[in-house]
């Protein structure tokens, strides 16, 4: 199953684990599915089914721009990083 | 894998292509545009730091012979308080709107108030000052520590803190607060024999291009908006020109002139929406340029910052834990680089237990733009100068202590991805093994010191085409702005799978109808990702070249192979053609041919530098002499060994300046007292040794040809290794930048 990197400003919501491993095969779903596990993080990650402006979803280790359509696989590691675009960069 | 091996053109060092316009001065930048009819822009700025704006009468101005029109926020489309889309970079509306003129308060001096377009420049100028603004002055706010009081002047009375889905309850200067947090921090304390604390500080600093901002803007009678401009990336100036003027994206044409220069500083927008206000409001072509007290006062610099760095060791050098706080100046509004500077900042280093703070902090300065590596220098001063002290007093040697803890392929970084192939250990080695670190500097206040950095370069969109010609030259079609040598870059990379001499490969940078989108060149991604869609494009030139010889020659193509630039046949039939032989004969097997890709490559790698440098201080004056200075730096595969080592020597350069002697200084009423070249100091040839640049090369698996961004890393170890130095000559560690004279000499106690 995929593995999702807990940011630590929401590790709170996770019992303090710092990665879960959660079903789903797209961003969209494993991100449904950490929220079912963990009851709000996904408002923390997303606003209006978008992932939250600022934030870059990093799939293994690489910047994805599709965002919440992104396919996953079993062992994808998802990160939730401050968001970076060509050479402007935003804070979280 | 990408592997080494050898080539043609990669490597090499042909002349570049745009070099003889550049040398014989018919390069056209913006200042030099000219268009029938054209009108003058200049701009109102604020000559106060924060106040609010009661009212604009721009009755008189309006009225002066010569003006055809003028502008206030007023004439932008109202801003809603939503996000807008700008790809990746998504930012309040209007917030973006305020920056390019001040609704109702003026946040920084130097803020653009209003705008007139007149029939000359100088008619413009003086109509400016017909303009009555009333303002309401308030006290400015100059630091992220003094703004991150209680009862600190707010600068926005809707910002609250944002803290991943939290938000906060009152109003705030702090924007945004993030945390990287990976294993058990007080566990690694525990463990260290050694533990150092330090805060640094570090003074806002320019980009300090040379050629500053202009725009020239059309309207057509059709709606049809032209914008020719000097920016990094005529896509989004695109983008950001419908965001603020709420103007269809397909209505809006981008033609990027030649740049003198960017460095980071030209992606944001300032004067561009400005000219098209002005183009909209007089039906005139406009051209707005700043100057260079505009560019310091109204354009985005890098932050100045106030970090700590707690780091702890074993007494045989390991380094257990790392702690810091990043407080980065965002200027006016909110968007600092102390994202990126969280994820450099221990990047270098294989560490189990590390905290990673970092805060977002409003203040009355420019909107701060991205500076090559933004906040990844901030960031490794604190860091490297830390990491030497650490080896001080463990007594093993800087490198050594790097080279024991240095971050290698599979290990994790604080903020979470792990490293793909890197090759910091590799630049370590390279300056060991260097004759620089072996050779005598034993002389009274003298003084050696090394540092590090990373930055984790990007990939991003790009596209090209390439149309073969009959005479077996190509033209090659690309959207990256050319800043350091980027048209010969990627048109080698194109040669090289042509086996074509770089010469045959004629590269143009075209505007946003011509081209399929592409990103900013920036964050080091263009040799990597542009050169990445011209190594794509020529393969799919290779493949209908090869559909085209099979036609000739009335063979499969898969019977076709092609290698150093010949077709042949391989079912026996002992056909061969060169592809410029092919190229003259496309007419009769089917016409032209076009390659064409698009990409958005994954894996841009990381680069990694280490810097060597010896230094001489005047006790008495406090000026500090660099006297020798050798830089080790990742290139992947380095395309083009001159280009990659001019801009590690531009790399350094800036970085020195940084060190040494460029900031913003401000007086008490947040008034910048050093707005010109004279004044803010930037290192001059006289300044400086010749910088050996030490190319060394562990190619990215994630491109063709190995290839890594080098543009940015050179800028981030600098500060450190000269504070190092500085440390090593007399005994004195600084800690705030620039260690000008009269800060040594106070750290000395001379003053």
């Amino acid at each position: 199953m995929p593995v999702v990197a807990i940011p630590a400003l929401i590790r709170n919501l996770t019992d303090g684990e710092e990665s879960v491993t959660v079903e789903g095969a797209t961003i969209r779903e494993v991100i449904n599915n950490l929220d079912n596990l963990y009851p709000g993080t996904k408002t923390k990650l997303c606003e209006d089914d978008r992932i939250r402006p600022g934030i870059g979803v990093y799939v293994n280790g690489i910047l994805t721009k599709v965002g919440m359509h992104e396919p996953v696989e079993e062992d994808t590691e998802l990160h939730f990083l401050p968001a970076i675009s060509g050479g402007i960069v935003g804070s979280s | 894998m990408a592997e080494k091996k050898e080539y043609k053109v990669i490597g090499t060092r042909p002349i570049r292509h745009d070099g003889v316009d550049k040398v014989t001065g018919r390069a056209i930048y913006g200042a030099d545009f000219q268009i029938t009819g054209l009108l003058h822009g200049r701009v109102l700025r604020s000559p106060h730091a924060h106040a609010r704006i009661v009212s604009i009468d721009t009755s008189r101005a309006e009225a002066y012979p010569g003006v055809k029109g003028v502008v206030t926020a007023q004439d932008l489309p109202a801003a809603e308080d939503k996000i807008a889309d700008l790809g990746e970079g998504a930012v309040s509306l209007k917030y973006l709107c305020d920056n390019i003129l001040a609704s109702d308060k003026a946040l920084y001096k130097g803020h653009a108030i209003a705008a007139v377009a007149a029939t000359n420049p100088h008619i413009a100028e003086e109509a400016c000052e017909l303009i009555d603004v009333e303002y309401e002055v308030l006290p400015p706010v100059l630091e992220v520590r003094q703004a991150m009081e209680p009862d600190a002047p707010i600068l926005h009375e809707n910002l609250r803190t944002s803290s991943l889905g939290e938000t906060g309850d009152k109003p705030s200067n702090v924007a945004s607060h993030l945390q990287h947090k990976k294993g058990d921090i007080d566990k690694g304390f525990d463990e260290a024999d050694v533990i150092i604390e330090r805060e640094f500080v570090t003074g806002t600093v320019h980009q300090g291009y040379i050629e500053p901002h202009n725009a020239t803007a059309l309207y057509n009678p059709d709606g049809q908006l032209t914008v020719w401009c000097s920016t990094q990336g005529a896509f989004t100036v695109r983008e950001q020109l419908a965001e603020i003027l709420q103007y269809p994206i397909s209505k809006i044409k981008v033609v990027p002139l030649e740049i003198g220069g960017g460095f980071g500083g030209k992606i944001n927008v300032y004067i561009k929406p400005v000219a098209a206000l002005l183009a909209k409001k007089t039906g005139k072509p406009v051209k707005v340029l700043m100057n260079r007290a505009d560019v310091f006062e109204g354009t985005g610099p890098t932050p100045a910052s106030y970090i700590t760095i707690k780091m702890g060791a074993t007494n045989e050098g390991k380094i257990t834990a790392a702690q810091t706080s990043l407080v980065f100046e965002a200027g006016a509004y909110p968007g600092s680089p102390v994202g990126a500077g969280a994820m450099c900042v221990f990047a270098p280093y294989n560490i189990e237990n590390v905290v990673i703070d970092g805060y977002d902090v409003v203040v009355n300065k420019p909107k701060t733009a991205p500076y090559r590596a933004p906040g990844a220098t901030n960031a490794a001063f604190g860091t490297e100068t830390v990491v030497d002290e650490l080896a001080e007093k463990l007594n093993i040697d800087p490198l050594e202590i790097r080279l024991m803890n240095g971050a290698k392929e599979g290990d994790r970084r604080a903020d979470g991805p792990v490293h793909p192939r890197i090759g910091f250990i590799e630049t370590l080695e390279a300056a060991k093994e260097h004759p620089h670190y072996d050779s005598p500097n034993g002389k009274k206040y003298h003084g050696r010191g090394i540092a590090s950095g990373f930055w984790f370069n990007i990939g991003l969109e790009s596209s090209v085409t390439i149309n073969v010609n009959p005479d077996g030259t190509v033209n090659l079609v690309e959207g990256s702005t050319d800043i350091g040598g980027t048209r010969a870059s990627i048109a080698m990379q194109a040669a090289e799978v042509l086996g074509i001499p770089a010469e045959s490969v004629n590269p143009t940078v075209v505007d946003t109808n011509s081209i399929g989108y592409t990103a900013v060149t920036g964050g080091s991604r263009t040799t990597y990702a542009t050169g990445y869609a011209a190594y794509e494009a020529a393969q799919d030139v290779v493949k209908q070249m090869k559909e085209r010889a099979a036609k000739l020659w009335d063979v499969d193509e898969d019977n076709i192979q092609f290698t150093d630039g010949e077709f042949s046949s391989i079912n026996g039939k002992e056909e061969q053609i060169s592809f410029r032989d092919l190229s003259a004969r496309l007419g009769e097997t089917g016409g032209p041919v076009i390659g064409r890709a698009t990409m958005n490559p994954a894996g841009a790698g990381g680069a990694f530098a280490t810097h060597v440098v010896d230094v001489e201080v005047d006790v008495e004056t406090g000026k500090v002499e660099i006297l020798r200075y050798t830089a080790t730096q990742d290139a992947g595969k380095a395309i083009h060994p001159s280009y990659v080592e001019g801009q590690i020597q531009g790399g350094v350069v800036q970085g020195i300046g940084w060190a040494l002697n460029e900031e913003y200084i401000y007086n008490d009423e947040g008034e910048m007292t050093n707005a010109s070249f004279l004044d803010y100091r930037m290192p001059t040839c006289l300044d400086l040794p010749m910088i050996d640049a030490v190319i060394v090369e562990v190619p990215n698996p994630g491109h063709p040809y190995g290839v890594r961004g080098v543009g940015e890393v050179p800028i981030v170890p600098p500060p450190a290794a000269i504070a190092n130095a500085i440390y090593d000559a007399v005994g004195i560690r600084m800690t705030e930048l620039p260690m000008s004279p009269d800060r040594l000499l106070k750290a000395m106690g001379k003053i």
